[in-house]
């Protein structure tokens, strides 16, 4: 799935400048503790949460991961989006929840990629 | 990869605007010498974790690194509370952050026991009421002292 088809599903804003909406997808991981990103090797896939401070990039950053949607319509300061445009990791923005943020990607084909998917 | 290179970040206690910065660096320089992806990614997560503790914890450190055709090795050096049991303290789940850590996403206890898990070796000195130094060596190409004589 490209980030292109994850903004329709989710009717997410794109927030970073320069963004490649072609970037293919392959697995979404979802949390709001960035320790657990940390641990759970969840590389290359899509974070979702609903935390918006500067770790979460930086986090998103060690980890590679490869896009960011924050949830419930809530938006990081400038600076964090500027330090994701720096680490060309793509933001989007989305007002639903996160249940319902999880459940459409899913409806969609996009699976876990902490690899408890069947 | 035969180049090697060394160098020093300073980190500020409870800055959490820079907090990661000096791994993201570190990262960046890993990817510029062409080290392999996975070993990058594993050292950047143990320094982060490290880094992240040392501006948690401390009033102020420093993150030393070393790379060379053998080895990527980090050492976090801070002035810090220092670690009573680090026994206590590796174990998943033990954390002494307070709530506005965790708010930000940290402070579950997942940070030593998550720099072990990446890295090959792992070394803490810790003196309570002086600080902590961390040392994490990650081996490249599966090389260790045992097996590359």
């Amino acid at each position: 799935m490209t980030l292109g088809e994850i903004r329709g599903i989710l009717g997410a804003l794109v927030i970073t400048q320069r963004t490649d909406m072609n970037k293919e997808i392959g697995r979404a991981y979802c949390a709001d503790l960035m320790s657990d990103v940390l641990a759970f090797s969840v590389t290359q896939s899509l974070l979702i949460t609903g935390l918006t401070n500067v770790q979460v990039v930086r986090t998103a950053d060690v980890a590679d991961i490869k896009a960011i949607v924050f949830v419930q319509g809530k938006r990081p300061d400038i600076d964090t989006i500027a330090t994701a445009d720096s680490k060309n990791i793509p933001l989007l923005v989305t007002n639903l929840s996160m249940f319902e943020t999880c459940g459409r990607l899913y409806e969609n084909g996009l699976r876990s990629a902490a690899g408890d998917t069947p | 990869m035969t180049k090697s290179s060394d160098g020093v970040f300073f980190l500020t206690g409870k800055d959490f605007t820079n907090a990661g910065s000096a791994s993201s660096n570190l990262k960046g320089i890993l990817d510029d010498m062409g080290i392999p992806a996975d070993i990058v990614r594993r050292a950047a997560i143990a320094a982060f974790e490290a880094e992240m503790n040392a501006i948690i914890y401390a009033v102020a450190g420093m993150m030393r690194y070393s790379i060379t055709p053998e080895a990527v090795t980090v050492t976090l050096q801070d002035m810090g509370p220092g670690i009573p049991d680090i026994d206590l303290a590796m174990k998943e789940g033990y954390s002494t952050a307070p709530d506005y850590i965790r708010e930000m996403g940290f402070g579950s206890g997942m940070g030593l026991p998550n720099i072990k898990k990446n890295t090959d070796k792992l070394t803490i000195n810790s003196v309570v009421g002086e600080g902590t130094t961390l040392e994490f060596v990650i081996y490249l190409q599966g090389l260790s002292p045992e097996t590359s004589g």
